[in-house]
């Protein structure tokens, strides 16, 4: 299909796209943003992870099910959901390998840096990269099964067999 | 030794992991899910056997007591994390054919009974009062996905109860948590109790007390606030009713009671009364209300209840046998009514339902898991040698020393009601015929599985030998157990406090 | 003066779960109470004229110490956030799929389960 057929086929209207398009960069860099500097400012894993999972949200209403599926599909986000957490948990067990406790930040003890810097707090940003990737993908995956899943109910009881994508519209 | 003192945190790291690392690897693999969990669960009651009488504060990142997060490992935390443990590994082998056969996603099933293990054993170790909260939640969060776990509509309508009721009762705790923190500025449990410690009478501290009480009451299902428990605990998977029954109403709600209201708000006379007078209504309720059930699981949940309350009367007495009855009947409970679920789950996995009217003559065609249900039955109504006698006994005997013959004549009558409603239960489905019987039907039932057997035949023998654990009174087994409990807040703190590595 | 506020929107809270028959307005319930604890825990942290918990460059550590509001019930705000987005988003997907299979958001009807 064309461009401007595109543009009037599924989601919303042509200025709602044209206004995502431009802006999805942004509202993700600033999600990034709050994460990363998380050990120097307010913010951190969850508040910059609910900013992540807003911008898929955003193109999802803007655009579509589909496109938003294409871009960031369920399996991806549920690997990427595992995948924070798992390395969350062996930053933890790190601080075990240099001799220590869990959670020791083993980082800063071995390199000290100074304060106020964005590289600094050992371990701290890595958690919080972690905890922000998680918490992304596992709200975008809850907005997906909730809105866009559909189950199916067959042969009236109610039984849960099969699982569809809800139709283009 | 040195390498045992890094054990303890696995106990919360090892299930978190392989929570999230089933999902990543089983969509590839079919067979890991189920392996890595029984893998996980055998690694960690080896790590309790090697654990036995060590006692521990683990401090997180080295930062000391009442700064950072701690965990502590008393006599207590070792019994409820190697009971956690031991039925969580019975459960996830019992689980293998059965969810096999029943239910849809292996991989969701066993990352959720991971992360309700990884909750539990993170509650019953930890020494700071918030972080009691977060790991109560995520094993309370993975309980209530887990009800619902077949989403027929009464599993989700008692799902949904359940996670009404629980909320509730979460808040009322984190509300306690809030004044308390409030009050002495400090979220350390031992650090709590130093702060408390002359403040018995005040007002605020009374109230969170009452919130405290009540909270836990709602997650223990004590007779008041047990209305949850009758439609989550039939509605589960039969392996998950098993670990719900078994240990999460007694690692959720009565641990986190007994190591709160005995080693940081200081146990007094009145919270004694209050205890015993839950404990007699508990029993009493429970086991009325179970005579009349002809749906097999639902009979079992009602028990549940009632055996609860024999567990709060034994620890709300207060003295040092009390309190050894107490904790040897929570263990026993875990014991035989894990037991029963597993063996109705056998029953269910056969037969395909739970009512009492259409079974009949399981005995000829099963003849494992009767032999197993007939000891289950025989420990929960208290007919010696099994365990369930001595426990009782215990308690019975607690009551009449500290002065109390009611509380014993209820403990009896309890007993002698659950004899009766077992013998219906043995009756209808093992050992006669139930009114609706299906003769045709019945000609094809077999054994069940190998694997759903190991779990019924090895807790069956520990229902035997656990008689053993009786000898010495309160100063046997649970002798240690008892002693955390007893000495109060004063000893917790020097454990705490004192001796921090 | 505002605790008492605080725990009136509990009781707002919880007189929605109790006493209401809507399966969302129960869900809603459920959240105001939610809100109005973390609102609770926030407000245990206020000191009098005190300034934001964020070490700026030209302060001095005990200054800081001395006039900073508490920092630490916000992490614990920020972590019963979390678990009560689990606990809402958990509740949500049952009562959709409670609705496809009762057919009705009452909850006086979704009453299979009984004796």
């Amino acid at each position: 299909m064309t461009g401007t057929e595109y543009l009037q086929e599924k989601g919303l209207s042509v200025v709602v796209k044209t206004a995502t398009r431009w802006m999805k960069g942004f509202i993700f860099l600033y999600g990034a943003y709050i994460v990363c500097f998380g050990h120097l400012t307010p913010g951190g894993g969850f508040p910059g992870g609910v900013i992540i999972a807003a911008t898929f949200v955003l193109i999802t209403l803007a655009f579509g099910r589909e496109y938003a599926l294409g871009k960031l599909g369920k399996l991806l986000a549920s690997e990427l959901d595992s995948l924070g957490a798992l390395l969350f948990l062996f930053l933890a067990a790190g601080g075990l390998y240099a001799g220590s406790k869990f959670f020791t930040n083993f980082i800063e003890k071995a390199h000290p840096t100074g304060t106020f810097r964005l590289f600094s707090a050992g371990i701290i940003p890595l958690c919080n990269i972690s905890i922000g990737v998680k918490v992304g993908a596992s709200l975008f995956m809850v907005f997906i099964i909730l809105a866009v899943v559909r189950v199916v109910v067959v042969n009236g009881k109610g039984k849960l067999i099969t699982t569809e994508k809800a139709g283009t519209k | 030794m040195n390498w045992r003192d890094t054990l303890v945190p696995f106990y919360t790291a090892l299930p978190l992991c392989g929570a999230f690392l089933i999902p990543m690897v089983s969509r590839k693999v079919r067979w890991f899910a189920d392996f890595f969990a029984i893998l996980i669960l055998t690694l960690l009651v080896a790590g309790c056997g090697a654990l036995f009488g060590h006692q521990q504060v683990y401090t997180f990142g080295n930062w000391p007591a009442p700064y950072g997060i701690v965990l502590v490992l008393d006599p207590l935390s070792w019994l409820l994390l190697f009971l956690v443990n031991l039925i969580g590994l019975m459960a996830a082998i019992f689980s293998v054919p059965y969810i096999e056969r029943l239910y849809t996603s292996k991989l969701r099933y066993c990352s959720l009974f991971l992360l309700m293990i990884a909750g539990m054993n993170g509650m019953v170790l930890t020494g700071d009062l918030f972080n009691l909260f977060v790991f109560m939640e995520i094993a309370t969060i993975a309980s209530y996905a887990l009800v619902g776990f077949g989403c027929e509509a009464r599993e989700l309508e008692a799902s949904f109860k359940y996670l009404v009721i629980g909320t509730i009762g979460s808040s009322f705790i984190l509300l306690a948590i809030a004044l308390l923190y409030g009050k002495t500025a400090t979220l350390n449990m031992a650090d709590i109790a130093r702060q408390i410690a002359p403040l018995q009478s005040d007002p605020l501290v009374l109230f969170s007390f009452v919130l405290c009480l009540v909270g836990f009451f709602i997650k223990a299902a004590v007779v008041p606030f047990h209305a949850w428990l009758p439609d989550a605990h039939p509605s589960a998977p039969s392996p998950v009713s098993a670990m719900l029954s078994g240990v999460v109403i007694k690692a959720v709600g009565v641990y986190a009671l007994v190591r709160l209201v005995f080693n940081v708000f200081g146990f007094s006379h009145l919270t004694g009364q209050i205890l015993v007078g839950a404990g007699i209504l508990s029993m009493m309720v429970g086991v009325i209300l179970a005579v009349n059930q002809w749906d097999f699981k639902r009979l079992l949940a009602y028990h549940s209840v009632s055996q609860i309350g024999y567990v709060i009367l034994g620890i709300g007495l207060g003295t040092p046998l009390g309190i050894a009855g107490g904790l040897f009947h929570l263990f026993n409970h875990s014991l035989f009514k894990s037991l029963l679920f597993l063996d109705s789950g056998s029953v269910e996995y056969e037969t395909g339902t739970r009512d009492l009217n259409r079974m009949g003559d399981l005995a000829q065609k099963m003849p494992v898991t009767s032999l197993s249900t007939l000891v289950a039955s025989l420990s929960i109504s208290g007919i010696p040698p099994f365990n369930g006698f001595w426990s009782k006994l215990l308690i019975i005997l607690a009551c009449v020393q500290a002065g109390r013959p009611g509380a014993a004549l209820w403990a009896v009558a309890g007993s002698i009601l659950t004899l009766s409603s077992f013998t219906k239960v043995l009756r209808y489905a093992f050992f006669g015929r139930g009114q609706k019987f299906d003769e045709a039907s019945w000609k094809e039932y077999r054994e069940v599985p190998v694997l759903m057997l190991v779990p019924t035949i090895f807790l069956a023998l520990l229902c035997l030998a656990a008689s053993i654990l009786a000898a010495g009174g309160e100063h046997g087994f649970f002798g240690d157990a008892t002693g955390v409990l007893l000495r109060g807040a004063g000893s917790y703190i020097t454990t705490v406090l004192g001796g921090q590595g | 003066m505002m605790y008492a506020l605080c725990f009136m929107v509990f009781l707002v809270g919880l007189y929605g779960v109790s006493c209401k028959k809507n399966i969302v307005k129960i869900i809603l319930g459920v959240v105001i109470m939610e809100y109005a604890l973390n609102l609770f825990l926030v407000l245990l942290g206020y000191r009098r004229g005190g300034i934001p918990p964020i070490l700026d460059r030209s302060m001095e550590t005990t200054q800081f110490a001395s006039q900073a509001v508490d920092p630490l019930p916000q992490a614990l705000v920020l972590t019963s956030i979390v678990i009560g987005l689990g606990t809402l988003s958990l509740m949500v997907a049952i009562a959709i799929r409670l609705y496809e299979r009762y057919g009705t958001f009452d909850v006086t009807e979704i009453r299979k389960l009984k004796g």
